[in-house]
């Protein structure tokens, strides 16, 4: 479905990314984890068209899609959330939906007859909120909102970027279990990026660690939390617990 | 009672045409972040295209009210195109010079292709009669002036509100770089966005026509420069501010024409100004603008 190679990105002096490489399949729920500043949101956002690539290649379902810009990844199946919230605010929760509605019909009207915007709405619990303005949404809504918009261009491949970031433990399950669902009712491939590890160990099939801007192991959750370069990255040089 | 009418309807006319101009800013500066001061000759490409037309023998007035929309339309997507697209994503200034550039070469090239001159246009002196109700005469043309603003607006609003093309441009206005991350097309947007400001402008020029009579090189600067002065009073990218502000500008300048002594009357612009600005002062955002909050990460 997702393959990244060897993609690297410098900004002025600093190397952000360097030959990451990642793979992500249909149905798959892959975590990105590293510390701050490993680039993990950099290489979401070189493969959804935001950031140019200095090097290395995009490719989505074998379609290179690399610094085509966000349209066209957008129009080619991505569908994201944001670390930071980007709703329009000032437009109704379900306004927020058919901006994003618009692109499947035109690009995938299969697909978007499939979509019934209402019921997605009711999946995410915004079903009472339709006609509110999404800026005086709840944090936790305008959470799932993103995702409902996102699921609304009928993404081949969701990235979600820390969509658990600022919800509590109720809240985290509840979206746990939302995303396990997009993977039952979607197919799609989805790749969680998130500073929650116990969130991203109950949800992920597979984990990709990266720092500095390389991707320094990727595997089953379990084989990769014994690995001990990940181990280094997490805890310093002490053994895990 | 006659006199104020006449006023009322002078200040909803003058208000009406600021409107009309003001929110052919708005529309552009609300998606693309662009003060286009090279609004004002896109009023200059329509009003000449209708001299030209009548030039070559257009007598049909219904034709050359279509034309002139047309002209317009069409000029705002070229300007679009050829000048704005490429620097689309540069900063702020680059645009707003890359507008006065625009609006420069456009003003010399009427003088230089046409004349430096104004040059007479009488197709469209039809629409400028008296009408009479009982014992009041009023201005046809102001009076169309204000319905066609209204009708105008009504249907901007329509569009924008119930069409598939009106959401995406609304959610452009929003948030640019996440609309395009939903697959939005932007030229699209922006094209359609630039083409409702050249209709808007088009239909400005239809009634700027009918009142000279005539075209010149600098017709539409000075009523963009009070069109720019309706948007900030409206709270600039806001498209009923917009429309706001014109007609309160409209009502500013009558008020004053009417209230001063006619040897003060050269003071008119400077107490408009004035009245703005201390409009500004208590309400910097505008009439109709969002308070932006800073927040704690900001400051």
């Amino acid at each position: 479905m997702l393959s990244v190679e060897a993609v690297s990105k410098t900004f002025g002096g600093v190397q952000a990314l360097r030959n990451a490489s990642l793979s992500c399949a249909a149905g798959e729920i892959l975590g990105l984890i590293g510390p701050n500043g490993a680039g993990k949101s950099t290489l979401v956002n070189a493969i959804s068209g935001v950031l140019k690539p200095d090097a290395g290649r995009v490719r989505l379902e074998g379609k290179d899609i690399t610094g085509r810009g966000p349209e066209f990844c957008a129009r080619a199946g991505i569908g994201r959330t944001f670390q930071t919230i980007r709703l329009f605010k000032d437009l109704t929760v379900r306004q927020n939906v058919e901006v994003a509605h618009i692109t499947c019909r035109a690009v995938r009207p299969d697909v978007a007859e499939r979509i019934d915007i209402d019921r997605l709405l009711a999946q995410y619990e915004l079903d009472g909120v339709a006609h509110a303005l999404a800026g005086t949404l709840s944090y936790g809504s305008q959470r799932r909102l993103e995702i409902a918009r996102a699921l609304a261009l009928g993404p081949a491949l969701l990235l979600l970027d820390e969509p658990a970031a600022g919800l509590n433990e109720n809240e985290s399950e509840v979206l746990a279990i939302a995303i396990e669902g997009i993977r039952q009712d979607v197919g799609c491939a989805t790749i969680v990026i998130d500073h929650d590890l116990r969130f991203i160990n109950r949800l992920c099939d597979r984990l990709c660690v990266m720092d500095q801007g390389q991707v320094i192991m990727s595997g089953e959750t379990s084989e990769v939390w014994r690995d001990p370069r990940v181990v280094e990255v997490y805890v310093g040089q002490s053994q895990p617990a | 009672m006659d006199y104020v009418l006449q006023q009322l309807l002078n200040a909803l006319a003058f208000g009406a045409e600021y409107s009309l101009v003001a929110l052919g800013l708005a529309v552009v500066f609300s998606i693309m972040g662009l003060v286009n001061f090279a609004h004002g000759e896109i009023i200059g490409v329509s009003a000449y295209s209708v001299f030209l037309a009548a030039a070559l023998g257009l007598t049909s007035p219904i034709v050359a009210v279509l034309l002139a929309i047309a002209a317009a339309a069409l000029a705002a997507v070229i300007f679009e195109r050829v000048a704005f697209r490429p620097v689309r994503y540069a900063p702020t200034t680059t645009g707003l010079l890359t507008a006065f550039g625009v609006s420069i070469v456009v003003q010399n090239l009427f003088m230089l292709l046409i004349s430096p001159k104004p040059q007479s246009v009488s197709i469209l002196n039809g629409l400028n009669q008296m009408w009479f109700f009982g014992p009041f005469a009023v201005s046809s043309l102001q009076v169309m002036e204000l319905v066609v603003a209204g009708l105008t607006i009504l249907a901007l609003v329509l569009f924008l509100n119930r069409s598939t093309l009106g959401l995406a441009i609304r959610a452009a206005s929003r948030d640019f770089a996440t609309v395009r991350l939903m697959g939005i097309r932007a030229n699209r947007v922006i094209a359609t966005a630039f083409a409702i400001s050249g209709a808007l402008a088009g239909i400005a020029a239809v009634f700027i026509i009918a009142r000279r009579g005539s075209v010149s090189p600098d017709l539409g600067f000075s009523l963009v420069l009070k069109a720019f002065v309706a948007c900030v009073i409206g709270g600039f990218g806001s498209l009923p501010g917009a429309a706001a502000g014109g007609m309160l500008l409209g009502f500013i300048e009558v008020g004053l024409l009417v209230a001063l002594p006619q040897e003060y009357g050269g003071f008119k612009d400077a107490l408009s100004y004035v009245i703005i600005v201390t409009l500004l002062v208590y309400r910097p955002e505008g009439l109709l603008g969002q308070r932006v909050e800073l927040g704690d990460k900001e400051i």
